[in-house]
């Protein structure tokens, strides 16, 4: 028997669908407008963050008129509940985005660095996280969900080895200092996207399977709601 | 002030809109409601009203100056604890009370702009265009057939292919035919209390009313037969009017669009459900749907 509720349901997954795409968009304009060194850019980046803002009230209102409404069990628990963790990690992927974009503002105005190669590899990597593990979430495919969160690993290294070579830079040359930092910044940024993109995807295992991955929980007994 | 800015804007999610219980907040409207208390008025035309209506059965009130706006293709619902007049005012829709000696009414109670206290109301017509559904179901000892057929064969004047016609049309809205339509001759008692009940609302849609009271629907049934009454009431709004008295507070909040809920004879509270289930404007309901009396 179809149910109304899966109509429902549908709506919500369809909006977190747009509010994933919008997080993913705004997080390579943000590197964009850093690489252009365009201000311009960065200011659509604040203003896209606030629509995500919105999406996200939204999702929130929809999410507890259906837990109120609907008593939902079992899979459709986990699915609503879901949602409403992912539409706040995506709602912190936008508070990145502005952050970058802020980073991109003080450092048109300064001569470049150094050419950016690694921060530009770091967005692509962050932002393809992102849209696999909402490419998961629709497919509900908890394998696909754990692939990614083991490549969070690769962000974190990119992030370490522009580190070193920022504080390089600094210790060569004080007056770099400034802009190397909002560089580290950026990447420190880029790093915590891939982190809300690995927790999004471990939100997917918990929708499809009812098990908790995070915090390494699947290593410790107890787990699968005690029933293990 | 921009839209962008504003305390509420859509951003193009009309799915999200279109698909969830929760209205879209209207945030003026919601001003008013603040101000004005209960929306007892609702948009559009009203199917059913009532003003400072009251009713008595004998020395007794059980109803006190309820008013209150029923929207038309809609689903209300009527909740509150045993005796609190909720079937009362369920049944004052299509004069089911007259039935009972001793009852008095005063106030007004109005159906397609005229008011049922008027002693030219014809109440049969009423209850044709006034349906109701009972908590038990109850067919007639008759053929499945011949149970749908009922009504049709009291108004007279209807042909055997018009009456077969209607017979099926309202099988099928009423999600019943492909369970039936093989066995349309047997006795209405060998089906089930689920397709009963079911067969009882196609019996009340074959004379084509406007709205369909419904007194618990679901409480004599299990809870697979409940989901399809349930999922059988949202599709029948598209088409027609439903009050639903029910004691069962997730059912309301699962089917219907209104919520009313009344304690000892008053309405304490009548309002979008979603609103009513998520955020009640009076502590009484708040208290009542968190199980704290009741």
């Amino acid at each position: 028997m179809e149910r109304h509720f899966d109509q429902e349901l549908q709506g919500l997954k369809d909006a977190l669908l747009t509010m994933g795409g919008r997080a993913e968009a705004v997080i390579q304009k943000s590197v964009e407008s850093l690489k252009r060194r365009d201000s311009k850019l960065a200011e659509e980046v604040i203003a896209d963050d606030r629509v995500i803002d919105r999406i996200e009230i939204e999702i929130d209102e929809g999410c507890v008129s259906l837990l109120a409404l609907r008593q939902p069990m079992a899979v459709d628990l986990r699915f609503i509940t879901g949602v409403l963790k992912i539409s706040n990690d995506l709602e912190r992927v936008g508070d990145h985005a502005v952050n970058i974009a802020g980073s991109a503002q003080r450092l048109a105005v300064e001569p470049a660095l150094k050419p950016l190669v690694d921060i530009p590899r770091m967005a692509d990597l962050a932002a393809g996280m992102l849209r696999e593990a909402l490419d998961a979430f629709v497919r509900r495919d908890a394998a696909a969900a754990r692939r990614i969160v083991s490549r969070d690993e690769e962000v974190d290294n990119l992030n370490r080895q522009l580190f070193r070579e920022l504080v390089s830079y600094m210790i060569e040359d004080t007056r770099t200092i400034t802009r190397a930092m909002e560089l580290v910044l950026v990447a420190r940024n880029l790093e915590r996207v891939a982190d809300l993109a690995t927790n999004i995807a471990e939100e997917v295992v918990f929708i499809a399977e009812a098990r908790i991955i995070k915090h390494h929980a699947d290593e410790r007994v107890g787990n699968d709601f005690g029933r293990s | 002030m921009t839209s962008e800015e504003g305390a509420r804007v859509s951003v193009g999610l009309p799915a999200l809109a279109a698909a969830l219980p929760r209205p879209a907040r209207d945030v003026a409207a919601e001003a008013t409601r603040l101000v004005e208390g209960p929306a007892a008025s609702v948009p559009g035309d009203a199917a059913l009203s009532t003003r400072d209506f009251s009713l008595f059965y004998g020395p007794v009130q059980a109803l006190t100056n309820v008013s209150l706006e029923i929207p038309k293709t809609s689903v209300t619902a009527i909740i509150g604890p045993s005796g609190c007049g909720k079937s009362t005012l369920l049944r004052s829709f299509n004069r089911m009370n007259d039935m009972i000696p001793g009852v008095r009414t005063e106030g007004e109670i109005r159906f397609a702009e005229r008011d049922l206290r008027a002693s030219s109301t014809d109440v049969v017509e009423l209850r044709r265009r006034v349906g109701m559904v009972f908590q038990r179901p109850n067919p007639f000892p008759k053929s499945i057939f011949d149970n749908v057929a009922f009504g049709l064969h009291m108004q007279g004047g209807m042909g055997r292919a018009e009456i077969e016609r209607r017979v099926e049309s309202s099988l099928r809205r009423a999600a019943l035919w492909d369970e039936v339509r093989d066995r349309l001759d047997r006795s209405a008692l060998q089906l089930s209390g689920g397709q009963q009940q079911r067969l009882c609302i196609a019996r009340c849609l074959a004379v084509e009313p406007e709205v369909i009271l419904m007194d618990e629907p679901a409480s004599a049934l299990d809870p697979t037969a409940t989901a399809r009454i349930e999922e059988l009431v949202l599709e029948l709004k598209r088409d027609y009017t439903i009050v639903v008295v029910t004691h069962n507070m997730q059912q309301a909040a699962r089917i219907s669009d209104r919520t009313a809920f009344m304690l000892t004879g008053k309405l304490v509270e009548y309002d979008e459900t979603a609103f009513v289930f998520t955020s009640p404007k009076e502590k009484l309901t708040e208290d009542y749907i968190t199980g704290r009396f009741g």
